[in-house]
């Protein structure tokens, strides 16, 4: 399988009254052809800024300091604001998790879609029009016809979001990044909105960046996971691997860290508080918290080894075998 | 052994007000209003933890506010260590509050922006005790202790506390008077994952070691699965099933019960699912469906579903609200 | 658990010292620190007038009447020789006496009847709201003029005038503030902490809506100041011989035409200089009294 978006070494720094700070310190992935990919992080994990370095969205006093993102041949860090906004929302498209603020309250929401034809596939009004129908159709709105005429008002939260899924997928895109699509959804919502994902991604071919920071949307929605700790990535691997043998430390105590409804087994907290990220050493930021920990942790980040199959972790206490993974 | 606390058929309806209501008032010959609690009963046994779930909408948290009077019941009792405390005047009431207290759902925001956290923990022992200056600090400090903040925070503001150290405030607050039973509305929804872990695990040592009693209001069921001993689930302003967790987490009688299990996402990418999903969207509480109030999304309908419901025993200490069951 | 007393992320780093922080944030904001420096200045002046101004306010000397800008009558002179800048510095007393007084009075009474209509809300609330909506219907300075005319026109009576003028302005924004206030999460806890109403509305409601107020009035100064300068151009306000900048302006225009520009020119300067300054430091102001907003970019 060929990768959509190779993200290389990305780095974000912002600056804030009291120094530098590098919320992204050289996070790597890709994203496969047809492929969900779960980006797992807690807040201040850097997660969202990751999405939003994609898509070369960052703002002062934030920037994007290094790496590469390159998508079809073409080196996103390196394009002009010209190139990038034909990037954006055709090629790129963005699902977030307030879909009732990204609609327009003032039009109705078959004429939000419509105008999307009209103006990236420079369809006619009418023709468009009869597109965005069976957009809204191919997501589940039922009776799209009625609904295409009603308002955003009018729809519930769940169905803001499927709205705005057609949305994204209107254009085609190579990839869809969907940064928490179902936070402030109810369960059974909730449920229904990451079945429709899974599905659409399965039959338009669109690649999915799912970022989230529940481990169970994770095990029921993707393919494939990277995980994220403070701003460095920690663990990337099939979705099978990482919930059957976690690597990484921080990915081990996370997996324990949950309540479970399907099994009664003891909750073990994560020791330690996210680190700040003002003057923060250059190795890995788990350092701190990490029971493996050892000197040249703090010293120098460690790189990304293949300890399996695509299952990749950037951990010494791993790599020297120190840190049996179970 | 009288309950802690007894809600019986407690009702909160709210009167519906602005034009749009007034034409249906007059169109429809009835007040338009928004049965958010429409007759729910259930029992917190001292030193016990129970459970009430649902989606949005369904009138768990005012259910909440109803039982710490920040909306006072349509109708309906609610008893309080065997005193009716539903038509107390305000002034009896606050004799109950110390034994009563609540924790919200947003952590920041249920602190007031413009207070120390010594200030907020040591108000309720400035309204309801004679406590001096010295002593209201002490107890003030064992409390922060206990839930687990560093006394170097007793003097901060709400904005300088990250989202846990806030929650573990408004969880001394609630405990500093040794209340009897704390609403909890969900407390940890606002929190990380590591976070939640760790105030949930605060929840338990603090309850099992003060004999606290929570009623423990979330849609985390996973949450609730941990923490409850019972769990009541609403739908639509009324309870639909009560049962202990084991139970009803392995063996939902209610269909509702049954579609909100399903819908979990379970971490384990080899779980199997229950495929059983409801249809449509929760219908407003002002036009509450006669008879099953599911009746229109559920797939096992049938036309008896039409009739009221009875609410049974269908095994012992486990209540549902079903005619198939 | 004995990692629990560190719970939770830690804070983004140590508060640094707040005079470091205020300073910086002036550098930024460079404009507004500029509009501070301007009105410490002009209060300085304007309280120290016996040592700062160089002349008497009202020494006439014949010789030197209509005099231009020079060295010793930095400002110039009018028809009488009185020195301009030591009017202006004078002027400045009764100014910023008059817009301070006006701004607290106003504040004040527009404070306590809005608290009055968020504590007992209902009947009392409605019929507070639906007089200041009447007074609100006059526009404000034919408002002030006829509370001048009819009053007469004192110092006093100005300053009254200008309050009543802005009492709405205070009282319907203190208002909406408590009322959104009301609904916050916070004041669900102290209500079920058992707080009385009136503590609720004292400690948890009313220093939590003062910002916004704190702000309207800083940009309600530079107003004040415009319309007591406006009642004196007409010839309603403070009357002469007390100087005052909006009556200095009104004789300075007379000599325009005949060429001496500097009798209008600088106590207008004045005004637009003290109004400006005023409105520069209201939204800057914003940004200090929010507890959220301190170690922020």
């Amino acid at each position: 399988m060929s990768a959509v978006i190779e993200v290389r070494d990305v780095s974000v720094r912002f600056a804030t009254d009291f120094g530098e700070v590098e919320a992204v310190d050289g996070a790597s992935f890709e994203v496969r052809e047809g492929e969900i990919l779960g980006l797992v992080g807690e807040s201040g994990s850097g997660k969202s800024v990751t999405a939003t370095a994609i898509l070369r969205l960052i703002r002062r006093p934030g920037r994007l300091t290094g790496g590469s993102i390159v998508l079809g041949g073409r080196d996103l860090a390196r394009l002009g604001e010209d190139e990038l906004q034909k990037v954006r929302g055709t090629e790129i498209t963005m699902v977030s998790q307030t879909p009732r603020t990204a609609l327009n309250p003032l039009i109705t929401v078959g004429e939000q879609v419509a105008r999307l034809f009209v103006l990236h596939a420079g369809l006619s009004k009418a023709d468009a029009r009869k597109r965005a129908i069976e957009m809204l159709a191919m997501v589940g709105i039922p009776e799209p016809e009625r609904r295409a005429r009603q308002y955003a008002h009018q729809f519930s939260g769940g169905m803001c979001q499927r709205v705005m899924i057609a949305m994204a997928l209107a254009t085609s895109p190579r990839l869809l990044i969907a940064d928490e699509p179902t936070t402030g959804l109810d369960v059974s919502t909730a449920a229904r909105i990451l079945d429709l994902l899974r599905d659409l991604g399965h039959r338009t071919g669109a690649s999915i960046l799912l970022i989230t920071h529940d481990l169970g949307v994770v095990a029921t929605t993707c393919h494939r996971v990277a995980v994220m700790h403070a701003g460095q990535m920690v663990e990337v691997a099939p979705v099978r691997a990482l919930f059957a043998h976690p690597a990484h430390p921080y990915t081990r105590a996370l997996v324990r860290s949950i309540p479970r409804i399907d099994c009664e087994v003891a909750m073990e907290p994560i020791p330690g508080a996210v680190p700040s990220l003002l003057n923060i050493a250059p190795g890995c930021r788990y350092a701190g918290r990490c029971p493996w920990v050892e000197e040249r942790c703090r010293q120098i980040k460690p790189g990304m080894t293949e300890i399996a199959p695509d299952h990749l972790v950037a951990c010494y206490a791993v790599e020297d075998g120190r840190a049996r993974v179970v | 052994m009288p309950a802690l606390c007894e809600l019986d058929d407690v009702k909160v309806h709210f009167p519906l007000r602005g034009a749009a209501a007034w034409l249906r008032t007059v169109k429809e010959h009835q007040a338009s209003v928004v049965r958010a609690v429409d007759g729910i009963s259930f029992q917190v046994q001292a030193g016990e933890t129970l459970g009430l779930v649902g989606e949005s909408g369904c009138g768990k948290s005012t259910v909440a506010r109803a039982l710490v009077r920040l909306v006072r019941p349509t109708g309906g009792h609610v008893r309080f260590e065997g005193t009716e405390i539903g038509s107390l005047s305000d002034q009896a009431f606050n004799e109950v509050r110390p034994h009563l207290q609540m924790v919200f759902q947003d952590p920041a925001a249920s602190l007031n922006p413009r207070l120390t956290v010594r200030r907020m923990v040591e108000e309720p022992l400035r309204l309801h005790t004679d406590l001096g200056a010295a002593e209201r600090r002490d107890r003030a400090e064992a409390v922060l202790v206990e839930v687990g903040l560093g006394l170097e925070l007793a003097d901060r503001y709400p904005h300088e506390l990250s989202g846990g150290q806030c929650q573990r405030v408004n969880i001394a607050r609630a405990l500093v008077t040794n209340p009897r039973l704390i609403v909890l509305d969900e407390p940890t929804s606002a929190l990380d994952v590591s976070l939640r872990a760790r105030v949930i695990l605060l929840l338990e040592e603090l309850r099992q070691r003060h004999g606290l009693a929570y009623l423990f209001i979330s849609h985390d069921l996973a949450t609730v699965r941990y923490l409850a001993a019972r769990v009541a689930v609403m739908y639509l302003g009324v309870i639909v099933e009560e049962a202990p967790a084991a139970a009803l987490f392995d063996g939902p009688a209610h269909p509702y019960t049954r579609a909100l299990l399903a819908a979990v996402p379970v971490p384990d990418p080899d779980a199997r699912r229950d495929p059983f999903v409801l249809s449509g969207e929760i219908p407003s509480p002002i036009d509450i469906p006669t008879g099953c109030r599911l009746r229109a999304r559920c797939p096992l309908a049938q036309p008896v579903c039409a009739q009221p419901v009875p609410y049974r025993e269908v095994a012992p200490g486990h209540f549902a609200a079903c005619h198939l069951v | 658990m004995a990692e629990l007393s560190s719970s939770g992320t830690a804070p983004l780093a140590p508060a640094p010292a707040s005079l470091r922080l205020i300073w910086r944030r002036l550098r930024r904001n460079w404009l507004s620190a500029a509009a501070l420096a301007v009105i410490v200045l002009m209060a300085f002046a304007a309280t120290l007038a016996v040592w700062v101004a160089p002349y008497e306010p009202d020494a006439t000397d014949a010789d030197a009447a209509l005099q231009a800008p020079v060295l010793h009558h930095l400002l110039g002179t009018d028809i009488y020789g009185r020195d301009l800048l030591s009017r202006i510095v004078y002027a400045g007393q009764v100014d910023l006496a008059v817009a301070f007084g006006a701004t607290a009075l106003a504040l004040l009474i527009g404070c306590s009847i809005g608290v009055v209509a968020g504590l007992y809300r209902g009947v009392i609330d409605l019929v507070i709201m639906r007089c200041v909506d009447s007074v609100m219907a006059f526009p404000a300075f034919i408002l002030a003029m006829a509370i001048t005319a009819a009053l007469g026109n004192s110092v006093g009576n100005v300053l009254i005038a200008i309050a009543i003028t802005q009492i709405p302005n205070y009282l319907r924004l203190i208002r909406g503030e408590i009322f959104r206030i009301r609904e916050m999460e916070y004041a669900d806890a102290a209500r079920v902490v058992g707080n009385p109403a009136w503590r609720i509305m004292f400690i948890h409601l009313l220093p939590n809506a003062l910002p916004p107020i704190i702000v309207q009035a800083t940009l309600a100064m530079g107003y004040a100041l415009l319309t007591m300068a406006s009642l004196s151009f007409i010839g309603l306000g403070i009357q002469p011989p007390q100087s005052e900048w909006g009556s200095m302006t009104a004789e300075g225009a007379q000599y325009i035409v005949t060429g001496e520009w500097w009798l209008f020119l600088f106590p207008g300067v004045a005004i637009v200089l003290m109004v400006l300054s005023f409105n520069l430091i209201g939204d800057s102001l914003r940004d200090f009294l929010d507890p959220r907003m301190r170690g922020v970019r």
